[in-house]
């Protein structure tokens, strides 16, 4: 049986690691920060993916974060998604040959649904995790776009329609309002994704402690819950939760 | 938590593998960075390559892949990469793994973007994976799954049985009553999650993805 899995993303600006909170930047440290808070050797055993975005407001420097992605990912066995602002296949391949294995797409989603098409046929559908921002406002869940700062008009209810009319891999579904909060996860988000049952389904967005996380994964509609909480699991914060979500009976691998 | 890697680390200066030439087939589509560094973590240099000269002379292949068994088939016969996997393996000592994509290439066909033919190393068929409302599933296949091993597997050698790989594919080699030894995981339906037959070995699962007992894998192909 599929198991369950527990993400780690991490943010990336301009070779800068970056803690979000409601998606507004603040810079933490850079890969060397990165190492000896989370020596990759073992965050690797504690995580079943490694996501890592980058979520630079400026124009992006890809070779950069290409360059970067490769020292990052060189002794992590784990699955790793990547992206950032990607829009071209070429990007996308880029991307792929420095240590991802899946291309994660947000805006274009919106603004360029072709880009999707062109994307899955060179490289499979299974490569592409449609990263999806909502924020509830008035008891409804509004669809954002361009890092969270321009609403669509898209309820999620009708995006998460029109995405699965797309060929996509995953579905990673961030509340814009609970993320950074450490207040936990959204998951009455759950009651509105029916639409896209039959694609798994990340969620990220206020994941504060292993708690938090458990309570994710022990929903059935839940298939990976995602922090991106640079500062909540330093040192071996990521292995302990692992531990104590295996103790309370959620289906992880062992490593 | 056990660190797995001091364990292979050691293993690379115990054993003289150093002559032994790796290839990575690079056609364009995979994620060599991933194959290549897991390849060079422990202790071989492998070549990426898609010179058929090259090719042709590797004693172990590594077939990566990420992408549409259409286009693979495609740039693969193009370049002349089939044949020169082909002459490779008419040197009895050599072999080939084919990770994902490439465990599917290895196969006689697939149902992917049309039907299409593989390199028939194996015989076995690549169809879709299929929900039902018996086995509801989602699709693709995401994440970390447990093989059932076949008994002595050169693959799985020294693994444990509820070890768990990483998968992410949408369409999945069907089984066949042959000699070929097969691990199989269920997602919906069985499919092979990892072949060995002869000088063919495959794995539907990313060894490079699948931490300590992926490493381990990889090393079992290699040695």
């Amino acid at each position: 049986m599929l198991t369950k899995r527990i993400i780690f993303a991490l943010l990336y600006d301009s070779g800068s690691f970056m803690l979000s909170r409601n998606f507004r930047l603040q810079r933490i440290g850079d890969l060397t920060w990165l190492k000896e808070n989370y020596g990759f050797s073992t965050v690797g055993y504690a995580i079943d993916e490694l996501v890592v975005i980058d979520v630079s407001r400026k124009p992006r420097d890809t070779q950069k974060f290409c360059a970067d992605l490769k020292i990052l990912t060189r002794d992590c066995f784990a699955p790793i998604a990547a992206g950032g602002g990607i829009k071209t296949v070429e990007h996308a391949r880029e991307l792929l040959r420095s240590g991802a294995d899946k291309v994660v797409i947000n805006t274009a989603l919106h603004d360029e649904p072709d880009l999707i098409d062109e994307i899955a046929a060179e490289f499979g559908q299974q490569c592409i995790v449609a990263s999806i921002d909502t924020q509830k406002i008035n008891n409804s869940y509004r669809v954002f776009k361009h890092s969270g700062t321009i609403e669509t008009s898209d309820s999620l209810e009708h995006f998460l329609l029109k995405c699965t009319g797309l060929p996509i891999g995953e579905i990673y579904l961030t509340s814009v309002d609970r993320d950074g909060t450490g207040n936990g996860l959204d998951l009455e988000v759950l009651d509105f994704v029916g639409h896209a049952k039959d694609v798994p389904l990340i969620i990220m967005g206020g994941v504060g402690n292993a708690d938090h996380i458990i309570e994710g994964l022990k929903d059935n509609r839940v298939d990976a819950v995602a922090t991106a909480n640079l500062l909540n699991f330093m040192g071996d914060g990521l292995a302990r939760a692992r531990e104590s979500a295996i103790a309370s009976g959620i289906n992880l691998p062992v490593f | 938590m056990e660190d797995g890697n001091q364990l292979l680390r050691l293993s690379k200066y115990t054993e003289t593998m150093a002559d032994k030439e790796v290839v990575i087939i690079d056609y364009g589509m995979g994620n060599l960075w991933s194959v290549d560094s897991a390849i060079k973590y422990l202790g071989y240099s492998p070549k990426i390559s898609a010179d058929p000269s090259i090719i042709s002379a590797a004693e172990s292949l590594i077939l990566p892949g990420v992408g549409s068994f259409r286009r693979a088939m495609k740039t693969i016969r193009e370049q002349s990469i089939d044949k020169a996997i082909f002459n490779s393996l008419q040197n009895p000592k050599a072999k080939i793994l084919g990770i994902c994509l490439g465990l599917q290439l290895l196969g006689a066909s697939s149902t992917e973007d049309g039907f299409t033919d593989g390199l028939g190393l194996v015989q076995n068929e690549v169809k879709k994976l299929t929900s039902s409302n018996e086995m509801p599933i989602k699709i693709p296949h995401v994440g970390f799954n447990r093989t059932e091993q076949p008994k002595n597997s050169k693959l799985f050698d020294q693994i444990s049985a509820d070890a768990a790989f990483y998968f992410v594919h949408s369409y999945a080699m069907q089984t066949l009553n042959d000699s070929s030894k097969y691990a199989t995981t269920t997602h919906g339906q069985k499919f092979v999650s990892a072949i060995e037959s002869g000088q063919v070995f495959g794995t539907q699962f990313h060894p490079e993805k699948s931490q300590k007992n992926g490493l381990r894998v990889l090393e079992n192909f290699l040695r």
